[in-house]
């Protein structure tokens, strides 16, 4: 039988706030354990929570940026459950009424773009640490030690329909997603540090079928990488147990990112019982109108507008997407254009040897003293024609290795082109002398010699030759 | 000493008559002399304390702003934070856990200059009408030893009626503050919901939890609120609604002040010695100037069972993070997480505090949260109507506190319901948030007797003109309990 | 009305005696029957009540202040080991 996979998407960010959700600790952690906390972030008894205005700035700003309803009203609710990493053995959390609900993402997959429905944005506090003790893992682990320094993080839960319907459309849901909150920079959305978290619902049904299969949520996907291969090995297990006849049961499966297989929680587990209530000691969110507005005005260019923009300057769609999906990159391209360089130029010139260039030294472009007004030069000395492109290419692996300016290196290299036409035309006389039978093939009507000739004068300059001063000068001492 | 008002003392220590030094130390005589009777206290602070009464001596001659309370020494219901001193809420769970930090209305008092006593004692986690719920042992009413002081905050009710502190804080989510006032013949005021900050109160019902003082008479009442009332950036439920001078407030006069006598209060449930107590105090208002009228608060009769579903939610969440992790008792019996969560909450809370934990739990649970829960929030809208509609009538109501005088130890601890029932008269005002004060209106067979005034949100002014007035002309608030 | 009271004390992780379990089995029916009495109200119109005092948008501004309290909390930590919170084996033995 064929099956249809059906997919559901809950996304948690970490704001970037200064302080924690609901008490003053600063929002950071990895330093020594249980430095940075108070007394609110650890139940203690007696405290009382006072929810951050920033934080709720920032997921209005992102449900604005998802096409949601900013609700009216909204509720913070209490989660119960008990695990030590939650000191109240309660979470913080919205239920009933959410910060924003009904949007929508646009992704791109394989060329065919689909909107996919986002159920609700809310906020709640994120949980602490675990370290397990006596075994890598908490299966075999004798006991585990608790750190708090991230209890009380304002995370961000984006919640999209069971709208995706393969692990490949779940991914691209998840990158173009993290991307736009990257440009909202309300978080820094990077999964293998746990700042952008993923759990996914996914089902089959046979083909056709209007009704949804037994769906299971799986965890533990730490990585951009692991979302596709996750769900398609927990796909793989659905269609295996279902066309044996079988049934899949609901339950919370875990990725294991060695053996890329999910596996169940073992041992007993208790059913779910979340017994939401309103948080009593937090009133009502009713952002006002004006309010709203203001921080949709502190939305900037999103994705989507930037690439169009892009292909606007004659960047081809596909490198403006390459380019968008790495804010940095595109803001690159933005200042270099802005200083004159031709936006499909530079395009290149990033996709290509600069990408390159940080992929094989895993280096980020902000990390290299290679500002976007050194592109622009170097642009503008090939345009000149002071530079050949083979040499600029040099020059920029020079600057990217260095940091040392373009300028600088040009000059103390020597490595301009020739332009003195007089010393060209006496080199290319020297080739026509000393390749007598290209020559006479050419002189035969095999144009495509003038290649190999340019090659040659290309050669005894060593690169430094205009190609198409040194194709006019061949043609001229050619006769 | 010891058997003065904190107005009256103040005057003492402005005047050099007295120091604070030996008001201290003549009211750790007194406990001495009376705690092993009446058992008020959980933890007593003398050192602390002393340090306390001589910076409020320096306060007191250098004139830095004293306040009416500076010198005064307090007692501090054992719910209360207190920095580094034991906060115990008389549960084997807290049995030895310190604070990391004060709460807000603490902090107030001590910068007010106020004197910390200790700790008094009180049902465990504030759940109980006896103070028989301690994990310690229970507090005996000064006015007969065999009886109950009242509870939760029995303790703080028993140390002020046995002038073994000027006056305390409590904290009142069905009664806790009234009830006990009025089984101990002193004043207390639930100030209405958001008037005092709640940071630091070891929460029960955090939608009912309100604190409030317990004094010797109504002036001491306005004194205290004046330092505790306010809003607080750390307690987002409490309200920026400007503070008067609750003391300019106590005017003896209740000329056409409209007060609504509860029928609902006044019928089969009530002992006849209170009902004609508080028909007396109705008469004599009256005689001062007052309009009494009656009016029926017909929603009232579900304010109990509305309660025992919201009160005990809202717990079983508060009430979650005893588990053993962080503070508080751990059990040595377990072999994983799980058992010792089970065996750390076995060992740690006494019966009530279970009990109302399973309840709190079912009403908030799948397939029960509509049924139970949301219900009671609904019926708690009905109740509020009710209280909306009688102060378009009335300015304040009045009932009695209680339906009976103070009952004899052991007398209901076997019958949860009938316990529950106790807290008629007050429970209705925690659900709507209202502003209440119990005062001494009379006495039966030794036992005081309460009235209670409850008022529209933030008339706490009128209240304690109301109950001002009343207190100058009689004399109830002059006798008190022999031990 | 009875209760499940095993499914109830687990969900509120409560370790409950024989005894206590029959007692409470017999107490909180009584209770719910006495909240039994709401259920013939008609409440379909009516609004549930939160908060007596109505409020809302109560928000603090995004600060951050220094941890002061640190040690004082890691003291009444029942076990502390490495600075962290000691929990025996999560996975049921
Ligand atoms: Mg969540
Ligand atoms: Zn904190």
């Amino acid at each position: 039988m064929d099956y249809e996979t059906v997919i559901g998407l809950e996304v948690h960010a970490q704001l970037l706030t200064a302080s924690k959700m609901f008490c003053s600790c600063p929002n950071q952690f990895g330093d020594k354990p249980n430095t940075n906390i108070c007394p609110v972030c650890t139940g203690q008894p007696g405290v009382l929570p006072v929810t951050n205005k920033k934080a709720v700035e920032l997921a209005i700003k992102t449900a604005l940026a998802l096409n949601c309803t900013v609700e009216p009203s909204s509720v913070f609710a209490r989660k119960h459950y008990f695990y030590p990493d939650l000191p109240k053995n309660l979470q913080i959390s919205q239920y009933e009424l959410p910060l924003a609900t009904k949007g929508h993402l646009e992704i791109e997959v394989d060329g065919v773009k689909r909107k996919i429905g986002i159920t609700r944005v809310h906020l709640e506090e994120d949980a602490g640490k675990l370290v397990h003790q006596g075994a890598a893992r908490i299966m075999g682990a004798d006991s585990s030690l608790v750190d708090y320094n991230r209890t009380g993080t304002p995370l961000m839960e984006i919640v999209s329909e069971p709208d995706l319907r393969s692990p490949r459309e779940a991914a691209v849901y998840t990158e173009t997603l993290a991307n736009l909150l990257r440009y909202l920079a309300v978080t820094d959305a990077k999964m293998e540090e746990g700042s952008l978290r993923c759990d996914a619902n996914i089902s089959l049904r046979p083909k056709g079928e209007a009704k949804f299969g037994t769906k299971t949520e799986v965890k533990n996907i730490n990585s951009f990488r692991a979302i596709e291969k996750a769900l398609l090995a927990e796909e793989k297990r659905h269609e295996e147990v279902l066309s044996e006849g079988g049934k899949i049961t609901q339950e919370t499966r875990f990725f294991d990112d060695v053996t890329e297989t999910t596996t169940g929680m073992r041992g007993k587990e208790y059913a779910h019982d979340y017994r939401y209530f309103p948080e009593p000691d937090l009133v009502p969110v009713e952002p006002p109108r004006t309010w709203v507005a203001e921080i949709k005005a502190t939305i900037g260019e999103l994705p989507w507008q930037r690439k169009a923009r892009f292909v606007g300057l004659s960047v081809a769609g596909e490198a403006a997407q390459l380019l968008v999906n790495d804010k940095p990159l595109a803001d690159f391209l933005d200042a270099a254009v802005k200083l004159g360089a031709k936006a499909p130029t530079v395009a290149n010139w990033l996709i290509g040897d600069i990408t390159a260039y940080c992929k094989e030294n895993k280096k980020e472009l902000a990390g290299l003293n290679f500002p976007p007004a050194e592109l622009a030069e170097l642009l503008t000395l090939i345009e000149k024609g002071t530079l050949s492109n083979k040499i600029a290419k040099e020059v920029l692996f020079t600057a990217l290795q260095t940091g040392k300016p373009v300028k600088e290196i040009v000059a103390a290299s020597g490595m301009t082109q020739i332009s003195d036409e007089g010393e060209l035309l006496k080199i290319a006389q020297e080739v026509v002398k000393s390749n007598p039978k290209q020559v006479e093939q050419y002189k035969g009507g095999k144009e495509a010699v003038m290649m190999f000739l340019v090659g040659q004068m290309m050669k005894a300059t060593k690169g430094r030759a205009n190609p198409e001063a040194a194709t006019r000068l061949l043609k001229q001492a050619l006769g | 000493m010891h058997t003065k008002t904190a107005h009256e003392l103040h005057e003492l220590l402005v005047n050099k008559k007295i120091s604070s030094v030996e008001l201290t130390t003549a009211l750790y005589d007194r406990i001495a002399g009376t705690d092993d009777k009446i058992k008020g206290y959980v933890t007593l602070t003398r050192d602390e304390a002393l340090k306390q009464a001589q910076a409020a001596d320096e306060r007191l001659t250098t004139g830095a702003n004293p306040t009416p309370l500076t010198g005064i020494p307090i007692a501090i219901k054992d719910n209360f934070c207190t920095r580094g001193i034991k906060t115990t809420c008389s549960s084997k769970m807290l049995e030895n856990y310190l604070p990391p930090y004060d709460a807000t209305v603490v902090t107030k008092l001590k910068e007010a200059g106020a004197v910390i006593l200790g700790k008094t004692n009180m049902d465990e986690f504030a759940m109980g009408s006896s103070c028989e719920n301690s994990a310690f042992f229970p507090t005996r009413n000064p006015w007969n030893r065999e009886c109950v002081p009242g509870g939760s905050s029995g303790g703080s009710a028993a140390v002020v009626a046995a002038r073994s502190a000027v006056m305390a804080t409590g904290s009142d989510t069905g009664g806790s503050i009234r009830q006990p006032a009025a089984f101990c013949g002193v004043v207390g005021l639930k100030p209405t919901y958001g008037r005092v900050s709640r940071y630091g109160l070891v929460a029960f019902a955090s939608s009912l939890d309100q604190i409030g003082p317990l004094t010797k008479d109504v002036t001491d009442t306005a004194l205290m609120l004046n330092v505790i009332a306010g809003h607080d950036d750390r307690d987002a439920t409490s309200i920026e609604h400007p503070v008067p001078d609750y003391r300019s407030a106590l005017k003896n006069d209740v000329k056409k002040v409209r007060v609504g006598l509860i029928r609902e209060l006044l019928g089969s449930g009530i002992e006849p010695t209170v009902k004609a107590a508080v028909k007396g105090a109705a008469d004599q208002l009256a005689a001062l100037g007052a309009e009494i009228v009656e009016v029926s608060l017909p929603s009232f009769e579900h304010a109990i069972a509305t309660y025992y579903l919201i009160a005990p939610a809202e717990a079983s969440s508060n009430l979650a993070r005893y588990d053993g992790v962080k503070f508080g008792h751990r059990s040595q019996e377990h072999r994983d997480l799980i058992s010792m969560y089970y065996n750390t909450r076995r060992e740690g809370f006494g019966a009530e505090v279970k009990r109302r934990i399973m309840l709190g739990t079912y009403a908030l649970s799948a397939g029960y949260y509509d049924a139970f829960y949301l219900k009671a929030l609904k019926v708690r809208t009905l109740i509020k109507r009710d209280f909306d509609q009688a102060f378009e009538r009335c300015d304040l109501l009045a009932s009695p506190t209680t339906p009976t005088v103070a009952f004899k130890l052991g007398a209901k601890s076997a019958d949860p319901v009938a316990m529950y029932l106790s807290d008629i008269a007050t429970i209705p005002v925690n659900l709507a948030g209202l502003p209440a004060l119990s005062l001494p209106c009379g006495n039966s067979s030794g036992l005081p007797i309460g009235l209670q005034l409850i008022g529209p949100a933030f008339a706490e002014e009128l209240i304690l003109r109301v109950a001002y007035t009343y207190e100058q002309n009689t004399a109830w608030h002059q006798t008190s309990a022999v031990i | 009305m009875r209760i499940d009271v095993d499914h109830v004390a687990r969900l509120a992780r409560l370790g409950l005696t024989e005894a206590e379990k029959k007692l409470f089995a017999d107490q909180l029916a009584a209770i719910l029957d006495l909240a039994a009495s709401l259920q013939k109200l008609d409440t379909e119109t009516v609004p549930p009540t939160a908060h007596a005092i109505p409020m809302k948008n109560v928000l603090r501004e995004d600060k951050a202040s220094p941890c002061t309290d640190v040690e004082a909390i890691m003291a009444n930590g029942p076990v502390i080991e490495d600075h962290m919170f000691k929990v025996p084996r999560i996975i049921e033995g």
